[in-house]
């Protein structure tokens, strides 16, 4: 479809949550965001520029609404995102 | 039937052990994780824990189900501890009953081993130096 390479014209309300380095480095827990990224790959760099993130998503998994998520699913409205750091429980 | 448990408070395993008995259990086997004093030649003077809750449950119960699948064994549960330990705290608490204990031995190192590895738990090390560090040990794979 032609119009699937356009950027969205409506904005995508979203609550991202933060653990760990995300946390200290977005210096939040917790946004809420409008945003146009049409994947969740796009979101991150969106947010890694924003937050001057130091981890590239290649070293993250995504999350959705509580479950694992794939990188090119595209965010819709009232989504709950975490990105998901390298993990150390134990 | 598996149990997990993420708790602020310290951990206190024997409601949990006691959860874990069968009549069929000829034996059963545990592991504790504690906060330790140093990491990499580093003075640790404790840890900071957070966890993903509704995902860190998912995937802990996801852990316990495989191992009851995957190993001859009875039950598995297990608890952690998120928020700020001490030295000697105790961090992390598998047990596994099962009929023999060659697979309750084995469903126990199964369940820590993929706990740290797959669930969205992350844990600060705070050094003697002043300076503290989220530790990160396993990207987690699709399809993991």
């Amino acid at each position: 479809m032609a119009n699937a390479i356009l950027a969205r014209p409506d904005m995508a309300h979203l609550t991202l949550e933060y653990f760990a380095l995300l946390r200290d480095e977005a210096g939040c827990a917790c946004e809420e965001i409008e945003t146009a990224a049409l994947s969740l790959d796009a979101l991150y760099e969106e947010l890694k520029t924003r937050h001057n993130f130091t981890l590239p998503a290649s070293r993250l998994r995504v999350a959705v609404n509580a479950a694992f998520a794939r990188w090119d699913h595209s965010p819709t409205d009232g989504d709950h995102v975490v990105f998901i750091p390298p993990v150390s429980g134990g | 039937m598996s149990t997990f448990l993420l708790t602020e408070d310290p951990i206190d395993p024997a409601a949990f052990t006691l959860a874990l008995r069968r009549d069929e259990a000829g034996g059963y086997c545990s592991f504790e994780g504690w906060v330790r004093n140093h990491s990499d030649g580093q003075a640790v003077l404790g840890l900071d824990y957070q966890a993903y809750l509704p995902l860190a449950e998912t995937e802990a119960l996801a852990v316990l189900s495989e191992a009851e699948t995957r190993f001859d064994i009875l039950a598995a549960s297990c608890i952690h501890r998120i928020g700020t330990l001490a030295i000697g705290d105790m961090a992390v608490w598998i047990g596994v009953s099962a009929p023999h204990r060659d697979a309750a031995f084995t469903a126990c190192r199964f369940v820590i081993d993929e706990i740290k590895r797959r669930v969205p738990i992350w844990k600060r090390e705070r050094y003697a130096s002043g300076h503290s560090e989220w530790i990160a040990c396993h990207e987690i794979m699709d399809g993991s």
